[in-house]
């Protein structure tokens, strides 16, 4: 059986191996990885950026900060639950508060496509205003760009955003113990699923909301009540499938799962069968894993369970030594499966 | 969640596994045939907890993974053509042919869109009289009605700019192929629980009868599988070999009786290739003569391409249940999902992408009970 991936006459094209930008490389699994790994950090790479991080870490005239920044292009730019204005504030804040900062000011980059409505531009930015407010931060410098029609899909926001790190350790994923246990702040695959209905059409007896929230305010609390935090991770793209591999693959370290610990809401399993999603690899926008020690997984359960975007927060997991580098899932009939991450986008099914 | 739930209860689970540990007095080789199945046992982990006399061997029922390589070629060209809007099941998006997938074509400007019906597409091309909107009608029966219906429409209606790139197949002349192989291990069948909602029972008769082969109809959630090899199973141990129906809640005796009108209207039956397997007699569909107006491959001048499948994927072994993805020198190491050699590789439902996905922790202990099996 001789196969030979260089001369690859007659093999598949490699999809890592592209000649052109597929829209996998922004998709949050193995071709971003491999876009960062291969390209950007090789030209940026320094020892203050975390690259698989959702922020940098800086010391600034004695100061410890957090530096994050995103971009945003979802279509509906509205959906059930948010718009793009309030993911693009939650997104930075959350990323800052991974990084166990407290976020404080945030830059505003808008690309705006020619004829798109005003009102709409009012409504997008009237939802910052109140993100901006409900997290607490002041949006302080911001650009616009306006791009021929056809050029952009209505709009397209980037944010930035510096905070303070108020977490003495160091929260990432070198810091993983095996012992620690993996906690998760509330159901999973709300956003993914509602942008997904309202891009679709897809109708169901009432609409998918978003989970669209902040949530610097649970992680702020763990740090005030002197909870140890080894590692926090934010649950966007590539769901709570992909950011357990990525710290798994970091480290080196086992994570296993329990498929039965995860709350799905209903309509979001019902849409996720329907289009044969799993809900695991599903974005969020409102939630996030803990890894902290056994020890403390009580106590900061019951911290999380005080604040309204983490009432619902479970232990789903744990961390041990082997087999090394893997997330394994025990499913819900009891058997064990591995977790892996996706190497694409997630396709609707034929059948 | 309702009808869901149910069927994934792990106490009902480890009772049906009771169930067929009591019956089970000598291995039997069961194939299930669709890959949707193939993606929940290996996604559940319901072989786990089968007695190790039981082995499940993956069929050919993964549309993704048996359309050939010259379609996938025929289906690049034209969605590169300009003008064309080229819709598809989302799946067929990342299948490779020679040297590109239909997500490349679109990365270079292809209009590839994906859509969710064939009706979607006809919509399209009523929305857009000056583009030509090509529909890639892959699937077994159990997508073969709405493609149908989709052209039916289109020529009721006066659609012109609409056609499809068949590549339709049929399960029972699969399920013959691979019984009549004289290296052939499968001793029963789980058929294929969709393809039965329209396609009804009867056509299996006369399989299970001239084989002497049980064939049990099947759903897709953990429990129906494990009732389906239990009854299977059951059948084997008292040397009867019958078509039963175990996913009665989805499939009657007769199908979907308007569903296979309209096939018969629109389509005819046509030998078809299968990726990795070859030419199959009467396995497929294609346009019936007062259709042809619809086939995008007389339209685009592309009928007459051929393409030879690459040797060095075992995807046809794999599918005709001879061997198992671990089994393959290239599973997860030359073959993975960012480097596919084949499509069992590629597609989510395919048998490698199960595999790889849900586990690679566990090939050494089953390739030791295949070992067990062949003594």
């Amino acid at each position: 059986m001789a196969t030979d991936l260089v001369s690859g006459v007659t093999c598949a094209v490699p999809i890592s191996d592209h000649t052109h930008v597929l829209m996998a490389h922004g998709g949050g699994g193995r071709l971003t990885n491999q876009l960062i790994d291969g390209l950007f950090l090789p030209a940026f790479g320094n020892p203050a950026g975390h690259a698989h991080h959702d922020g940098a870490h800086l010391h600034l005239g004695g100061a410890r900060l957090a530096f994050s920044t995103d971009s945003y292009v979802v279509q509906p730019l509205f959906f059930p639950g948010g718009d793009i204005g309030t993911l693009a504030i939650n997104g930075t804040v959350n990323d800052l508060a991974m990084c166990g900062a407290r976020p404080q000011f945030l830059s505003v980059g808008f690309v705006i496509e020619e004829g798109l409505p005003m009102a709409s531009l009012t409504r997008i930015v009237s939802s910052m205003r109140a993100a901006a407010l409900a997290a607490g931060v002041t949006v302080v410098t911001g650009d616009t760009k306006v791009v021929d029609r056809g050029k952009g899909d209505g709009v397209y926001l980037n944010s930035a955003g510096v905070g303070l790190i108020e977490y003495d350790g160091v929260i990432a994923p070198a810091s993983v113990r095996p012992g620690d246990v993996v906690l998760l702040s509330g159901d999973i695959g709300r956003h993914g699923m509602a942008v997904m209905a309202a891009r679709e059409g897809l109708q169901f007896e009432s609409a998918i909301e978003s989970d669209c929230a902040p949530l610097a305010e649970p992680v702020l609390a763990l740090i005030d009540a002197g909870v140890t935090i080894h590692c926090l991770r934010d649950l966007t793209r590539g769901g709570v499938a992909s950011a357990t591999v990525e710290i798994a693959e970091a480290t080196g370290l086992h994570i296993r799962m329990n498929e039965q610990a995860m709350a799905i809401r209903e309509d979001v399993r019902g849409a996720c069968e329907i289009l044969g999603f799993d809900p695991l690899y599903v974005a969020n926008e409102g939630r996030f894993i803990a890894f902290v020690p056994e020890a403390e997984a009580s106590r900061a359960l019951e911290i999380l369970r005080r604040h309204a975007v983490s009432r619902e927060a479970v232990a789903i997991g744990t961390v041990s030594e082997e087999p090394r580098g893997l997330v394994t899932l025990k499913s819900h009939i009891g058997a064990t499966r591995i977790v892996d991450m996706l190497s694409g986008e997630q396709l609707p099914r034929i059948c | 969640m309702k009808f869901i739930d149910e069927y994934r209860d792990p106490k009902a689970a480890a009772g049906y596994a009771r169930a067929l540990r009591r019956i089970t007095t000598r291995p039997w080789t069961l194939m299930e045939v669709c890959g949707g199945q193939t993606h929940a046992i290996v996604k559940f982990g319901v072989d786990e907890l089968l007695p190790p006399e039981v082995e499940l061997v993956h069929g050919p029922g993964c549309p993704v993974c048996v359309t050939p390589l010259e379609l996938i070629e025929k289906a690049l060209e034209i969605a590169a053509t300009p003008g064309v809007i080229f819709c598809s099941f989302g799946d067929m998006l990342r299948v490779p042919g020679r040297t590109d997938d239909l997500l490349s074509v679109r990365a270079r400007g292809g209009d590839v869109r994906v859509v969710y019906s064939p009706l979607d597409a006809v919509a399209l091309a009523r929305a857009n009289p000056d583009r030509e909107v090509v529909f890639f009608a892959v699937g077994f029966e159990t997508t073969a009605p709405a493609n149908a219906m989709a052209v039916f429409q289109a020529a009721q209606s006066g659609v012109k700019n609409f056609s499809i790139l068949v590549s339709h197949v049929l399960v029972p002349p699969a399920m013959e192929a691979i019984l009549s192989s004289p290296k052939s291990r499968v001793q029963g069948f789980l058929a294929a629980g969709h393809v039965c909602t329209v396609m009804g029972i009867t056509e299996y008769e006369p399989l299970a009868a001239r084989y002497r082969v049980p064939i049990v109809v099947t759903g897709f959630e953990p429990l129906d599988i494990l009732q389906g090899v239990y009854m299977c199973v059951k059948q084997l141990e008292e040397g009867r070999a019958e078509v039963e129906n175990q996913y009665a809640r989805a499939v009657r005796h007769d199908g979907n009786v308007p569903a296979q009108l309209l096939m018969g209207e629109v389509f005819r039956i046509a030998p078809r290739k299968w990726r990795g397997v070859g030419e199959i007699p009467k396995s497929g569909l294609a346009l019936a003569a007062p259709y042809t107006a619809f086939d995008a491959e007389l339209r685009f001048g592309v009928a007459e391409h051929s393409a030879d499948e690459p040797t060095e994927c075992c995807s046809g072994q794999i599918m005709q249940g001879l061997m198992k993805p671990h089994e393959c020198p290239a599973f997860a190491a030359r073959c993975t999902p960012e480097h596919p050699l084949g499509a069992t590789m590629v597609s989510s439902e395919g048998a490698c992408a199960a595999y790889y996905r849900y586990r690679r922790l566990k090939a050494p202990p089953l390739q030791e009970k295949v070992v067990v099996h062949g003594h």
